[in-house]
């Protein structure tokens, strides 16, 4: 392979040789999924990138838990393929990150962002919010994120932080932080809960889920995802006990009721929503 | 050519915007001069008219009858099936607007000879009729069928393919259909104008120099005009003179009709289209809203009562041919939308109001309808639709762009199932399909079949080593495919011959143009496994595991991460573009009957289970008898990258060299395509405009739950009415064999991750 066009600059020589010395960022990518239609606006390209911190309790891909494992793959070739969609995206589709947990691949996460925008690919952040911190390098870094971000979903797991660490291993105390920030900082978002019985389905905390999101700015859509069981076989095939044995999907009149709760139907800018240019 | 008579005809054509069409038989002129376009959504249709409910729950109840009966209610077993043979017959004579059916009763099936006696006579028994030996002395005796013809000259070969079962579904016994007349010719000339211009057609065949050609147009020009008259008559025993053009939208509809009832009385083809007929009526619909003589309900009402008629079209037909084509169907294809060469849309009220049928009378697998789909289409319609197939799964969409550059036309409709066909002056033979699978298997064992375990395709040396080398297979493969290629089409050859001498479709053909391209018809089952089995010998080092007799009955890829199709890898879609023009290719150099253009096809309706069955294990893992994946789709469980990907794969099939179409049936839940209904219909509109845009050719599209499919095999009962989309048509899942349900429930069904 040819290193460099002699015509090209020696500036851009430099560069080239500079990029070989660290050689590109490599994300660990899970899998990836042509067809995302429920996961942020529009038609999406969805990559997995592998590794979470949380032990969410519902987790449906705990096969995304472990970290530094999966497919080593650089922005370019993953925007390669993901561009060979494009003309299923429409104005509102491109790419979504999810996994795992994006932003524990900050560095691969930004340069995979920045190169998309880069491309005219809009850019969805699907993500817990858990490994947000306001320490630096990392929140410099978050902030250059949100620059080239179109929209995140963020998943409040559950709004009290003593039941969040029952329910993930974690409080939520820097996630609210990230969402403040979000909201603070004009970035839209999508918020989601997800309903599950004995766990999530509280009628006072629901509640004060909904009075908390109200206070939020840019919120284009608040979406209640009723706990499924689909997860429960990987569990099986990971030899990892599930922790939700027994536990059904939430009925259709309590997600009506969350819904209700979360004033879901108040929430309508996604209809109209485009990316930035 | 002769002008027409216009000073009679202009009064009936008053209110139209006048054009060539009033010169010279041109249908397509008359919509592109009396188009008008609707840009807006479907809120101001009408519900179903009182009338329309009774009519159509006593359909519903004829159908539950039907099906209690074991599939057919009544049948005639000594009348031979003609345009006229039939006094007028109704469902309720007092209610019904728009009038006609097959025989005398609603749902008795017509006694159909002329394709072959025994064909009919079977179809009679299994449905325990006694067919009458007079009958059977006519159509013996004294008088030939297409299938004594074919069965006359087919060469050893022919029939070794033909039973060994690499070449299947062949039209040698039953109708090939496939015929698209342009029925609205009826409604804007009148009988009398189309059998003026057919005389003056036939004044002008030849200059007396009868060579077989000429003696042939001549022969069947006058089978068209003694049609044409039939058709006529046939109107008249309704009460209803067709002579002249229709003065209103009723008579319109009607006119239509009758022209369509012609074709379903005498030929009981495996496609009864339909074809194209939304604009022309629209434009009679919008001349009689402006002379204030009908409203919206009177206007749907005359959709509804035309599209219940087509729904109670049957044909009686054996058991071998219901397992390839389950469900009953008569493909009753009809196409909507579209764009004109000059960039506007064709869609209109009434093509809304086709839709609204699904609605106002419920689900049903006929008429087949088809959209033209194109990006230019407005998007109230494209939303209404998806509305459509997210509800009831009847529609299948089609690349209008693809297929009027391809055809050379804006003026197309889908004949059969998927492929184009130009109205007014095209006609396809239709062709059925050879079975590639099955040659992938005789390559390896030198032309032995690995069901019968005898030499059926040419004897070379069967592959022996212990992994099968690549470039040994194929040659081996192309040694096999070449003399595929050759029985093939010259079986076909026969067939086209004797279906024009024995069954030659005159109701159909006196509505088209005298001087018509031809389409030689071909197709492809099996292809997926073909090209995974491809892959796999090139890329996953196969193992073949051989019988005490040498037949390699299973196979073992060392490596089984082979590239396959499905997942938009290059490697793989590679060698089905390949393969599709390669066969296409080989093909090509033989005599194609009446000097037609050769076409392929990559679809396979329901067949694909039953060619499934007859055919060994495949290279890429497929077990013997395993239904294969329906027309283009990839192989069941190939696909690891998600529906786009799957779809992508199948986009890049060159469609120049498989004009006869090629299908996906796609299956999805409600979940995965959103979590409201909004969204949900926006899914689908993005993905049915990106896969266009692809040069994707064909879309099926089913909307529901694994679960109810599972529940619906199980009580039948609960859902008379759930329609599935299957490669190319639609059917009501009840009516499918036991086989064929399960291979749906099967199928890929794209879930949420």
């Amino acid at each position: 392979m040819k290193l460099y066009d002699s015509t090209e600059s020696p500036l851009n020589v430099l560069d080239a040789v500079g990029a070989i010395d660290d050689g590109p960022i490599k994300g660990y990518v899970h899998s990836v999924e042509s067809f995302g239609s429920v996961d942020g606006p529009g038609i999406r390209f969805v990559v997995f990138l592998q590794g979470c911190r949380m032990r969410c309790q519902y987790c449906h891909n705990p096969d995304t838990w472990n970290i530094g494992v999966g497919d080593e793959m650089t922005a370019d070739q993953i925007l390669d393929d993901a561009i060979r969609y494009k003309a299923f995206w429409g104005e509102q589709g491109g790419m979504t990150c999810s996994g795992g947990e994006s932003l524990v691949q900050l560095d691969f996460l930004l340069d995979l962002f920045t190169k998309a925008k880069g491309r005219g690919i809009s850019t969805c952040l699907d993500t817990s919010g858990q490994p947000f911190t306001r320490d630096e390098p990392w929140f410099s870094k978050f902030e250059q994120l949100m620059k080239v971000t179109d929209v995140s979903l963020v998943d409040i797991k559950h709004i009290n932080s003593a039941e969040h660490k029952k329910l993930t291993g974690f409080g939520n105390e820097n996630i609210l932080d990230m969402i403040q920030y979000m909201s603070a900082n004009n970035c839209d978002m999508w918020i989601r809960h997800v309903l599950v019985p004995q766990r999530t389905d509280d009628d006072h905390y629901l509640a004060e889920l909904g009075e908390y999101i109200k206070t939020l700015n840019n919120v284009q859509k608040v979406e209640v995802l009723p706990y499924h069981t689909l997860g429960v076989k990987k569990y099986h095939e990971l030899g990892i006990t599930y922790p939700l044995e027994g536990i059904e999907p939430p009925t259709a009149a309590r997600v009506k009721n969350a819904e209700n709760l979360l004033h879901t139907s108040d929430y309508n800018d996604w209809k109209t929503w485009r990316p930035r240019p | 050519m002769k002008q027409l008579d216009k000073t009679d005809a202009k009064n009936y054509w008053e209110g139209f915007n006048g054009g060539a069409w009033q010169d010279e038989i041109n249908v397509r002129d008359f919509i592109q001069q009396n188009l008008t376009q609707y840009d807006g959504d479907e809120t101001f249709l009408a519900g179903p008219t009182e009338a329309t409910t009774i009519l159509n729950n006593q359909v519903l109840n004829l159908k539950k009858q039907e099906r209690e009966n074991g599939g057919v209610l009544d049948a005639d077993t000594n009348v031979v099936a003609t345009i006229t043979s039939h006094g007028p017959g109704y469902l309720n004579k007092d209610l019904e607007k728009i009038v006609g059916i097959q025989t005398d009763k609603p749902f008795k099936r017509a006694f159909m000879p002329f394709g072959g006696i025994r064909m009919a006579e079977d179809a009679l028994e299994s449905y325990g009729f006694k067919p009458d030996p007079e009958m059977h002395k006519i159509f013996t005796a004294y008088h030939k069928t297409h299938n004594q013809g074919v069965f006359d000259v087919y060469t050893p070969d022919m029939r070794a393919a033909r039973h060994y079962k690499i070449v299947t579904g062949l039209p040698d016994a039953y109708a090939r259909g496939r015929i698209v007349a342009d029925f609205p010719r009826i409604a804007i000339y009148g009988i009398d104008a189309l059998m003026a211009s057919k005389a003056n057609d036939f004044a002008h065949i030849g200059d007396g120099e009868m060579t077989d050609d000429v003696i042939r147009l001549r022969e069947q020009v006058s089978d068209q005009y003694r049609a044409l008259n039939d058709i006529k008559k046939m109107a008249a025993s309704y009460g209803y003179d067709i002579s002249k053009p229709a003065t209103n939208a009723q008579e319109a509809v009607q006119w239509i009709y009758f022209g369509y009832l012609a074709a379903v009385k005498t030929q009981n083809g495996a496609a009864m289209s339909v074809g194209r007929i939304d604009t022309t009526i629209d434009a009679f619909i919008q001349r009689d809203m402006k002379r204030g003589l009908i409203n919206e309900s009177q206007a749907q009402e005359l959709i509804d009562h035309l599209v219940m008629k087509l729904r109670m079209v049957r044909f009686i037909r054996t058991e071998e041919y219901n397992d390839l084509f389950s469900g009953d169907p008569i493909w009753a294809t009809l196409s909507l939308g579209g764009v004109g060469y000059d960039g506007r849309h064709h869609i209109t009220k009434t093509a809304f109001r086709f839709l609204k049928t699904l609605d106002n009378m419920g689900a049903a697998p006929e008429p087949n309808i088809t959209l033209l789909w194109d990006d230019l289409l407005p998007k109230g319609f494209k939303r209404y639709a998806t509305e459509v197939s997210i509800k009831s799964s009847t529609i299948q969409y089609e690349n209008d762009s693809l297929m009027r550059t391809e055809w050379g036309t804006d003026y197309y409709g889908i004949a059969c199932c998927v492929s184009a066909q130009p109205i007014q002056d095209g006609v396809q033979f239709f062709g059925a399909r050879a079975n590639l699978a099955k040659a992938i298997l005789y390559a390896i064992n030198g032309g032995v079949d690995e069901i019968a375990e005898k030499q059926v395709g040419p004897e070379t040396e069967p592959i022996d080593s212990d992994v099968i080398d690549y470039n040994e297979f194929m040659k081996k493969f192309d040694v096999q495919l070449a003399w595929l290629a050759d029985v093939y089409v010259n079986a076909l050859n026969a067939i086209q011959y004797m279906h024009d001498k024995y069954y030659y479709e005159s109701a159909q053909l006196a509505l088209k143009n005298t001087r018509l391209d031809y389409t030689f018809a071909t197709g492809i089952s099996g292809f997926s496994h073909a090209v995974d089995s491809i892959s796999a010998i090139k890329y996953g080092k196969v193992h073949p595991i051989r019988d005490e007799k040498g037949v390699a009955v299973d196979f073992k890829a060392e490596d089984n991460d082979y590239p396959r199709y499905g997942n938009n890898d290059d490697r793989a879609d590679d060698i089905a573009k390949w393969l599709v023009k390669h066969f296409y290719e080989m093909m090509n150099t033989h005599h194609l009957y009446h000097n037609a253009k050769l076409s392929t096809s990559v679809l396979t309706i329901t067949s694909n289970v039953v060619y499934g069955k007859n055919t060994g294990t495949t290279p890429n893992g497929r077990q013997k008898g395993d239904p294969f994946s329906p027309g283009a789709n990839p192989a069941y469980g190939a696909e690891k990258n998600g529906a786009l990907a799957s779809l992508m794969s199948t986009a890049k099939i060159p469609y120049h060299y498989a004009t006869d179409g090629i299908s996906n049936t796609f299956g999805v839940t409600p979940n995965t395509l959103g979590h409201d209904d909004e969204t949900r219909k926006d899914t689908l509109v993005n993905m049915i405009d990106g896969y266009m845009e692809n040069n994707g050719m064909h879309l099926n599209i089913n909307v529901f739950n694994k679960e109810t499919l599972i529940d619906a095999q199980k009580h039948p009962e609960e859902y008379p009415t759930l329609t599935v989309r299957v490669s190319g048509y639609c059917v009501y899942f009840a009516d499918l064999t036991k086989e064929q349900q399960d291979d749906v429930i099967s199928r890929t069904f794209f879930e949420e991750m």
